[in-house]
């Protein structure tokens, strides 16, 4: 790895955190739990989704440990069937669709915009208050029993063949589900209508235009989950045969109107990662992003094709054929735009100055793994294929390809990227750039056996396997273990770094952004006075101008 | 590069924002904080309408699969009651945009007046859901709750609907069970609208206190009217609920 | 760099939002409007005209609703942005509920 570095941190002897800052305006419990302030709550969150991350991660290590051998000798098969079935729902819904847009992007969307905060603060203080409460209801409900139809809830199973807390879990859900609403809702308002002086929509920084698509999405989509949920509830309490085929009712119903929202969804939660990269390959290439239209653009086009596949999942639950072609080729289209971007980002690398930092390593690996979960879509999208590889590992594989090596990398990316400016301290970097390598080892282990297991036949969602599958299982597990060290790391060296890290001054990158024109940690109101947008984004150039008048007053 | 890069001006230069004391820190003007939470609303209303949308989904899958039953079903419903329900809302809608305008003009009384109206209103039509609903349970006609096909197997069982529908035949025994979809999306359907009306009659009820104390009448008529377009909303969801449930096919 | 100014955060349409009041006439007319579209629906409803029944009544319900949404909901006085948002729920709605059917509807289409 170069040993060049744009690190730039004030000189350690007298540097010091800002007296004034957003953690310590006010003290107590209180002034916590009942904050209007976005940084505080996106602190709240990203305390309580690192919480809920490491339950789902712990299920995820019980899968793991069960697929070591053929039998299904660690737990029962329907324990098995909870243990994933939880660990899907947790993971999505309680960690991906709020990782990003309820930490990174509360704290930073009004920043980045050039505003005090977002556009309704309360409404996003209930949304965290409504997190939690979905969060520990659903905590409540796998303390209980737990949910064994798989995170998709599919019917009849879910309404007529099994009994277990589907209703508390889908209560669960339902909640959480407004939680997302009321965040993407805030986003959209902010973006639209408290933009500083200047700050043109083709001025706002990447990462606003992807969490704007991810808020459309949000607020257009959860609310068919929320109805669908409300739909399944009624089936069970009351029978009242929507879904029951023996009453006249379609099971596919389900699905559709499921699967309208959980497509959209898994753009929901990889739209604001794209967000991070974007300004993660700026800032460690010294250069503009390449194609900002393109990238920005493409972003929405994500958004709106997002709508219009969601069939995909169900080739072979009994759709006509003319859908099965219809969404095909529409989903074909829709790998199209994250496409783009990854051209782009290639793009703005080239020829850049490039710098190894953690959060470089992270995006790195994203633009890797992405890409491989991405190309492996396409063969989803295929419904020839689709029709052997659906319900096999490789979905299984195609899937954490793109939200672990995908989505949670960003996340990761984004976390250190913008920890100086969140905390004032810089993360110790030798240890984080082990930490990412180590995940990326690790990631790669657990999930590539993963595309040749499915393709070779292994179903998904089942405790037990042929022995003939054992090794590449072995081998995933293995991966596994090291994929948990890497994760768990950053937990220990972040914290570490709250009281013993450097201290990071306004811009210990040097990169363009109103985040980084003000302290770190900022200020309740974050800026003084409102700034006005004079300048494009990633103008770097204009930072160089910066720099200068500094040095010369 | 410690320092902050922004340029501050404002403090310095003495040009002050006009904080009217309802308008909040975070916001630049008042304006500005009018506009964004009318869009909020707005956004919010969104989500209701795809929130219905997966019930009127499923109303018109089935509908399209058991048009007999659905028709048969739809006889049990009294028109008379619809079509009244259906007027008491569209004069509520009517009394809250007028309740908006006297905001808007600062007339305080006669703001409370349409609130107050509007109010009544919105109390009226649940009163007829109420008896409706009530009928619907006499004759054992709600889902998953000891729901009888007797009226729809033999239509002269119940003299009353037979009366106003001679032409109805009796429904094949598959049929007649379908029936219990039609009235499960009708208890989805306007039990969702009901709860939405309820929502808005106790906000209503709120507003009535706060308007009485002159809150809406000095300039600041945001909550009445991002109330209204609430209201509006779930007026039009009734619409379109009116047809599609209790005008099927009434010849 | 001049401090900003009120003008800076709102654009000249929304100037003209705050200023239109709709008048109480336009409101009862439209009031007027929507009962006969009842009336009219209602009537249509005993009248076999065989599959332009639910046609016309959607048709009828569709037009209370513009009306209840330009006047009583003030769109036709407001920003381009209140439109489209408007017609992005429209729009997604009919994504929900066309795309969904057209699998319904093809089922009978059978296999190729």
């Amino acid at each position: 790895m170069s040993t060049a570095t744009i690190v730039s941190l004030p000189d350690q002897s007298t540097a010091r955190i800002p007296r004034m800052n957003f953690m310590t305006k006010e003290n107590g419990l209180l002034s916590w739990l009942l904050t209007g302030d976005h940084k505080r709550i996106a602190m709240l969150y990203l305390v309580s989704i690192t919480f809920f991350f490491f339950i789902g991660g712990a299920l995820a290590g019980l899968i793991r440990l069960e697929l070591l051998t053929p039998q299904s000798d660690l737990m029962a098969t329907d324990t098995y069937n909870k243990v994933f079935s939880m660990h899907g729902i947790i993971m999505i819904f309680f960690f991906l669709v709020p990782s990003v847009p309820a930490t990174i992007g509360n704290f930073l969307i009004p920043i980045m915009v050039g505003a005090k905060d977002l556009a309704l603060p309360k409404i996003n203080l209930l949304s965290w208050y409504l997190y939690m409460a979905a969060g520990m209801l659903g905590l409540y409900a796998m303390a209980t029993g737990g949910v064994d139809t798989g995170w998709t809830f599919t019917t009849p199973l879910s309404t007529h063949y099994l009994n277990t807390n589907v209703v508390t879990t889908g209560l669960a859900i339902f909640i959480a589900g407004f939680s997302s609403i009321f965040t993407g809702l805030n986003f959209i308002v902010t973006i639209h209508k408290m933009r500083c002086p200047g700050m043109t929509w083709f001025r706002l920084p990447l990462f606003v235009w992807s969490n704007y698509a991810a808020s459309i999405l949000m607020v257009l989509g959860t609310p068919v989950l929320a109805i669908t949920l409300v739909l399944v509830v009624l089936e069970r309490v009351a029978g009242i045969g929507v879904f029951d085929p023996t009453k006249g009712g379609d099971p596919l119903l389900f699905q559709h109107l499921f699967w309208f929202y959980s497509h959209p969804a898994v753009y929901i939660m990889i739209l604001p990662g794209m967000g991070v990269i974007s300004e993660t390959v700026s800032t460690f290439s010294r250069k503009r992003v390449f194609g900002y239209t393109a990238v920005a653009f493409s972003s929405v086009a994500i958004a709106v094709f997002g709508f219009f596949v969601w069939a995909h999942h169900m080739f072979i639950m009994g759709i006509s054929n003319y859908s099965m072609l219809v969404f095909s080729l529409l989903t074909m289209l829709v790998a199209v735009p994250s496409a783009i971007k990854i051209f782009n980002w290639a793009f703005t690398l080239y020829k850049g100055s490039i710098t190894f930092e953690t959060p470089m390593l992270y995006s790195f690996g994203f633009m890797g793994l992405f890409t491989i979960g991405g190309l492996t879509g396409v063969f989803l999208a295929s419904s020839g294929t689709d029709i052997h590889l659906t319900e096999t590992y490789f979905i299984v594989a195609h899937f954490h390809f793109v939200m672990v090596g995908g989505m949670l990398m960003a996340f990761l990316a984004g976390v250190h990227f913008w920890w100086p400016k969140m905390t004032g301290r810089m993360y110790p970097e030798k240890i984080s750039q082990l930490a990412a390598l180590i995940t990326f080892i690790g990631f790669n282990f657990t999930f590539f056996p993963q595309f040749i297991l499915g393709t070779l036949g292994m179903p998904r969602r089942y405790a037990t396997y042929p022995p003939e599958f054992q090794v590449l299982n072995v081998f995933s597990t293995a991966g596994a273990t090291i994929l948990g060290v890497g994760y768990l790391l950053p937990i220990l060296y972040l914290t570490w770094s709250l009281k013993y890290g450097e201290i990071a001054g306004d811009n210990p990158w040097q990169a363009t952004g109103l985040e980084w024109q003000i302290q770190s940690p900022p200020l309740t109101e974050n800026f003084p006075a409102i700034p006005i947008m004079d300048h494009e984004a990633y103008d770097y150039e204009w930072l160089e101008g910066q720099k200068e008048k500094v040095a010369s007053v | 590069m410690s320092d902050s890069q922004v340029v501050v001006h404002g403090a310095a230069e003495g040009a002050h924002h006009e904080h009217l004391p309802y308008q909040r820190h975070h916001f630049e003007t008042y304006a500005q904080q009018s506009d964004a939470t009318n869009f909020a609303m707005w956004l919010f209303l969104l989500t209701e309408v795809m929130f219905f949308g997966g019930l009127f989904t499923a109303y018109l899958i089935f509908r399209n699969w058991y048009y007999p039953a659905f028709v048969e079903a739809s006889h049990q419903l009294d028109i008379r009651w619809g079509t009244a329900n259906t007027a008491v809302l569209i004069i509520s809608s009517f009394t809250m945009a007028m309740g908006v305008w006297c905001a808007e003009m600062k007339k305080q009384a006669g703001l409370v007046l349409c609130l107050v109206l509007t109010f009544i209103l919105g109390l009226g039509f649940l009163g007829i859901k109420t008896i409706e609903y009530s009928e619907k349970i006499e004759k054992h006609h709600v889902p998953g709750f000891h729901y009888s096909i007797q009226s729809f197997v033999n239509p002269s069982s119940d003299p009353e609907v037979h009366a106003k529908n001679p032409e109805d035949k009796p429904l094949a025994y598959d049929m007649a069970r379908h029936t219990e979809i039609y009235f499960f999306l009708y208890f989805a359907m306007t039990g969702m609208h009901a709860l939405h009306m309820i929502i808005g009659i106790v906000l209503l009820g709120f507003m009535i206190i706060r308007a009485r104390a002159g809150a809406y009448t000095t300039g600041h008529v945001t909550y009445v009217e991002n109330f209204g377009l609430y209201w509006h909303f779930v007026d039009i969801i009734w619409i379109y609920l009116f047809p599609l449930l209790y005008l099927i096919s009434r010849h | 760099m001049s401090a900003p100014h009120d003008k800076d955060f709102e654009s000249i349409e929304e100037h003209e939002h705050h200023h239109h009041i709709v008048s109480p006439r336009v409101y009862v007319t439209i009031l007027l409007a929507l009962l006969v579209g009842t009336a009219v629906t209602v009537g249509a409803s005993y009248v076999d005209m065989g599959p332009l029944n639910p046609v016309i009544a959607l048709a009828i319900a569709a037009t209370k609703m513009i009306l209840v949404v330009l006047f009583f909901m003030h769109v036709k006085y407001s920003t381009k942005l209140t439109k489209l948002t408007v017609g992005a729920g429209l729009f997604t709605f009919l994504v929900l509920v066309g795309m969904t059917l057209s699998d319904y509807w093809t089922r009978a289409w059978g296999r190729w």
